[in-house]
């Protein structure tokens, strides 16, 4: 069954500039218990698919032009504002990047905690703190007595992006956007907050969307995975799939820059993909990486459809037409 | 000492760099940060050494005295034999033409009220380098090396994408054909596809201009693929030199061994059950007894609580520092 089904969603940005087609036509689907990974360079779309499912667009520039975003059977777009935030933070929540500037610094984090709860639930402030307590004692952080009636300044990076993650699962979302939730810390970190996303996920029969850019922690937590280019997919695969088989050549090209640990290469050189993303407020007709590709061929002038190829696996390239 | 170091570009003694912080603002008592505790490394003319360490390790402070652009608080500095440390500010000028350094991040590192060619220009000016049409002919030999068309001179950085920039960066960073660079995360701050190409660019260069790099990353496959040496870094201390060859090996620092099992690897298969190491870096101010790993290590015995083990000889340039290994 399907949590989450995204259909055709096209996000711009209204700007002095010009119009800015940040998402172009993007489908997915997130099934129960499932975890799709979203990969992709800067500009790409991918922060701005999660949050215009959480319709957190910044406004009044970011409009949802098309599409629909069904989450449980419900039609995400069609719900007011009111509705809208009885869904976030509850059914579904967000882990942002830098958990430094996504707290507040003012207030405990027992508090921050306790918000969130008290915000969805009939509590008493004292039973949101006790649930706050036992949030952070899930998330692994020693002493949680101590630690929630102290300030975000006061943890380290790691402790703080525990305290995020305990914040998210605090009303038991069935649906966790997390964007790039461990792009500030460091590996040995990045490697605990990885493990703990992978059993709370298990525990509790979550599915989660996964934005990242590094290919290396997708490959780490994902169940499935699109690669997203200047506001396209370019292809969806199974985890396996996508990097033992990949089709699209931007998904070649971002395989074959990464090094391997593999000691005693021969060559200093990285296979590299050319040139720079394109300028979303102008782009160029035809296929968003026909700039960049190696394969490119006369039917590139023209925007490639999505093709299934079937088993869960859809490129958008003329090759495979 | 002097012959020692004359086969090397750059050889660190001792270094130690402790700043004062005051425990509380209203107490007198103060104690100190290591950021660099004893650190001897040496660096061979022609070569890559690869530095990675996490963030607070002293990886950044390490490269600011090498530069110093701060004073260590101990050790000395030798580049091409001579000790650094005791150089006045004229030797120190002409210093500087031989070590460059590029940073981290190509957007807040280069001025936007100037623009691209005049941000190139700047050390040649400050170093007066020739006169006006020669620095022009050389900020437009920078651009074509580093792959940037001369018309884009007038551009303003804000013009350019983030690559790009740090293209500018590192012309700026050549622009006195210094001997030695320091790459401070060079790549952090880009996107995959960007970072393959800022790393050939690199290579192309020390390889035309017999350069030397110290490349501090916190990136191990990006370290592994572009040193010929690699030193880690923990709380301070160099834990672990090695040739590039040792990295596939089984004898490893622990703390080398931990960072290679939590780099994330693209590779599906990899199993997802591996020794993940356990709590935070301690802090710099308090730095554990003994061997200042011994809190995260899986390995502990009871003598590692209490000496700090020296940097020793393994095989043929390998060095670790730890009791066990």
């Amino acid at each position: 069954m399907n949590l989450l089904n995204v259909t055709e969603l096209s996000t711009s940005f209204y700007t002095d500039r010009g119009v800015v087609r940040a998402v172009d036509g993007v489908s997915f689907s997130v099934e129960s218990g499932k975890t799709i990974g979203i990969v992709g360079e800067s500009g790409c779309g991918k922060s701005v698919t999660a949050l215009s499912i959480m319709r957190l667009l910044p406004q009044p520039s970011g409009r949802i032009v098309s599409g629909t975003i069904l989450f449980d059977g419900k039609d995400l777009l069609a719900l007011s504002e009111r509705e809208m935030q009885d869904i976030r933070g509850n059914a579904i929540s967000m882990i942002f990047q830098d958990p430094m500037t996504s707290l507040n610094p003012v207030f405990t984090v027992g508090d921050q905690i306790a918000e969130v709860i008290l915000l969805h639930r009939e509590l008493t402030r004292k039973e949101a703190l006790e649930i706050s307590e036992a949030m952070l004692q899930q998330v692994g952080i020693p002493d949680p007595r101590r630690r929630i009636t102290e300030y975000p300044h006061q943890l380290s990076g790691g402790m703080r992006q525990r305290v995020m993650i305990a914040m998210a699962l605090s009303c038991e979302p069935r649906l966790i956007i997390a964007d790039e939730p461990t792009t500030a810390l460091d590996v040995t970190i990045q490697a605990q907050i990885l493990a703990l996303l992978r059993s709370l996920q298990e525990q509790h029969r979550m599915s989660v969307i996964m934005i990242t850019h590094n290919l290396g922690v997708v490959a780490e937590v994902a169940d499935n995975v699109l690669v997203m280019y200047a506001g396209q997919v370019m292809e969806e695969n199974t985890i396996k799939g996508l990097f033992e088989n990949p089709f699209h050549p931007y998904t070649k090209g971002l395989l074959a820059s990464i090094p391997m640990m593999t000691p005693e290469k021969k060559s200093r050189r990285l296979s590299t993909i050319p040139g720079n993303v394109p300028n979303l407020i102008a782009l160029p007709p035809g296929c968003r990486f026909k700039d960049r590709c190696p394969d490119r061929f006369e039917a590139c002038e023209d925007l490639p459809d999505m093709v299934d190829l079937g088993g869960g696996h859809r490129v958008r390239c003329w090759k495979y037409q | 000492m002097m012959n020692a170091t004359t086969d090397s570009i750059l050889a660190l003694e001792g270094i130690k760099k402790y700043y004062p912080v005051k425990e509380k603002m209203w107490a007198g008592k103060s104690s100190h940060l290591r950021a660099v505790d004893g650190v001897d490394l040496k660096i061979k003319r022609g070569t890559i050494l690869g530095l990675v360490g996490e963030s607070g390790c002293g990886k950044s402070t390490l490269s600011r005295l090498i530069l110093r652009l701060e004073e260590p608080t101990a050790g000395r500095i030798y580049f091409e034999g001579q000790n650094i440390l005791d150089y006045g500010k004229k030797d120190l000028r002409l210093l500087r033409r031989s070590m460059q350094i590029i940073f981290q991040d190509p957007y807040s590192s280069l001025n936007p009220r100037k623009t691209a060619a005049a941000i190139i220009e700047e050390p040649l000016i400050i170093h007066n380098v020739g006169d006006k049409t020669t620095r022009r002919n050389e900020v437009h030999r920078l651009m074509k090396e580093i792959g940037l068309l001369p018309e884009h001179g007038d551009r303003y950085p804000h013009e350019f994408s983030g690559g790009q920039r740090q293209r500018i960066g590192i012309a700026r960073a050549l622009a006195l054909r210094p001997k030695f660079i320091i790459a401070d995360e060079p790549i952090s701050s880009l996107d995959v596809s960007i970072q393959a190409q800022i790393i050939n660019l690199l290579v192309e260069l020390k390889e035309k201009f017999n350069l030397t790099y110290l490349f501090i990353a916190h990136d191990l496959a990006m370290i592994q693929h572009i040193s010929d040496r690699i030193a880690v870094m923990y709380l301070g201390k160099i834990v672990e030199v090695m040739e590039k060859r040792s990295f596939a090996q089984k004898l490893l620092h622990p703390y080398t061994e931990a960072l290679i099992a939590a780099n994330p690897i693209p590779d599906p298969r990899r199993t997802k059950t591996r020794n993940i190491l356990k709590g935070d870096i301690p802090s710099p101010i308090t730095p554990p007894s003994g061997c200042v790993f011994h809190t995260r290590c899986p390995y502990k015995k009871p003598v590692c609580l209490n000496d700090p083990p020296p940097l020793k000889m393994v095989e043929v340039g390998h060095q670790i520092a730890c009791h066990f290994r």
